[in-house]
């Protein structure tokens, strides 16, 4: 029993970071390919390169460092942090199949973000295009963020910094090469489901590691992963129900028809 | 100091996000669970009913302030 709850704890921390970490680099992606298709390509993947720089050298430094606290601490730390962060996710995709929150959608995001890299004025043609470069390296940069926290806090939680790292990797280059053959944004990634689940994973994780370090044993040991999966599943198909009947009820009569 | 805010505010929006009660919530859930567990008392429960309460209150907050 303890090996196909570590199995599945293994399968679930994979799913979770290869699934957070394709949803923001499709977005990451969208910024690039907008910049790049108005205003020439070398600029915004020098940006792109020098985000990717900053962003291992913060796996690089927090992985070992955050390896160095006990690890119930660790877990406190790393639970704590992944309930608030995946709480915001969750939170974010119950009001977005609710209605409540407008669903994202990487075409309008991409034709803003042409629209403006194209009203903004050019430097000199031979030299770096800076709006580009900042906007590529900004856009790279943040979206990485959220990855790079996911990676460093379930690598560092489970002292499997490089697995975790691997299944971001191989989800950003599936996206890179998937945007490189269409050269269009991904609308067909199905995002909200994608950003749903990773925030119940994030969560379900976030109850875990945060219990134990707090000094919870577990009924089941990790294959209470699975029941606190499931909890927070039905929880928020209730919650998304409860709210589509609340805004249906709220809307005047004859507008929902 | 203008640039040390900002960067305080990020990081305020990238780990509490647009509701610090569920921050707080959190926070008071692992410290019932810390209390209970370390007087060898059953604490597996508190975390997933503070997790719904949390983001049940949050919802409602957030849906009745939005309309």
């Amino acid at each position: 029993m303890p090996t196909i709850g570590v199995v599945t704890h293994d399968l679930l921390l994979f799913l979770a970071t290869f699934l957070a970490s394709g949803v923001e680099a499709v977005e990451a992606l969208t910024i690039v390919l907008a910049v790049g298709v108005v205003r020439g390509w070398r600029s915004p993947l020098i940006g792109v390169a020098a985000a990717a720089v900053v962003l291992a050298v913060i796996v690089a430094v927090l992985g070992p460092a955050l390896r160095l606290l006990p690890i119930d601490t660790l877990r406190l730390v790393v639970g704590a942090l992944l309930l608030v962060f995946g709480l915001q996710w969750l939170r974010k995709a119950i009001l977005r199949s609710s209605g409540y929150k407008a669903l994202h959608d990487e075409g309008a995001a991409f034709a803003a973000e042409r629209e403006q890299a194209t009203r903004v004025g050019r430097g000199a043609p031979t030299g770096m295009d800076w709006y580009s470069f900042t906007v590529a390296f900004k856009g790279v940069l943040l979206e990485g963020l959220e990855i790079v926290f996911i990676v460093v806090t379930f690598g560092a939680a489970q002292a499997r910094v490089a697995f975790a790292a691997a299944a971001a990797l191989t989800a950003v280059a599936l996206v890179v090469v998937a945007g490189i053959a269409v050269r269009s944004p991904l609308e067909r990634v199905p995002e909200n489901t994608i950003k749903f689940a990773v925030g119940l994973l994030l969560t379900s994780f976030g109850i875990f590691w945060g219990g134990e370090g707090a000094g919870v044993n577990w009924p089941g040991s990790e294959a209470a992963i699975l029941a606190i999966l499931a909890f927070l599943s039905l929880l928020s198909f209730a919650l998304v129900r409860q709210l589509r009947r609340q805004r249906h009820a709220a809307l005047p009569a004859g507008a929902g028809a | 100091m203008t640039y040390l805010r900002a960067f305080a505010a990020f990081w305020w929006d990238f780990i509490v996000g647009d509701d610090w009660r569920v921050a707080a919530g959190v926070a008071a859930g692992l410290a019932i669970t810390a209390f209970l567990a370390h007087r060898d008392l059953a604490a597996w429960w508190v975390l997933p009913t503070t997790v719904a309460l949390v983001l049940t209150v949050s919802l409602r907050h957030s849906t009745r302030r939005d309309g």
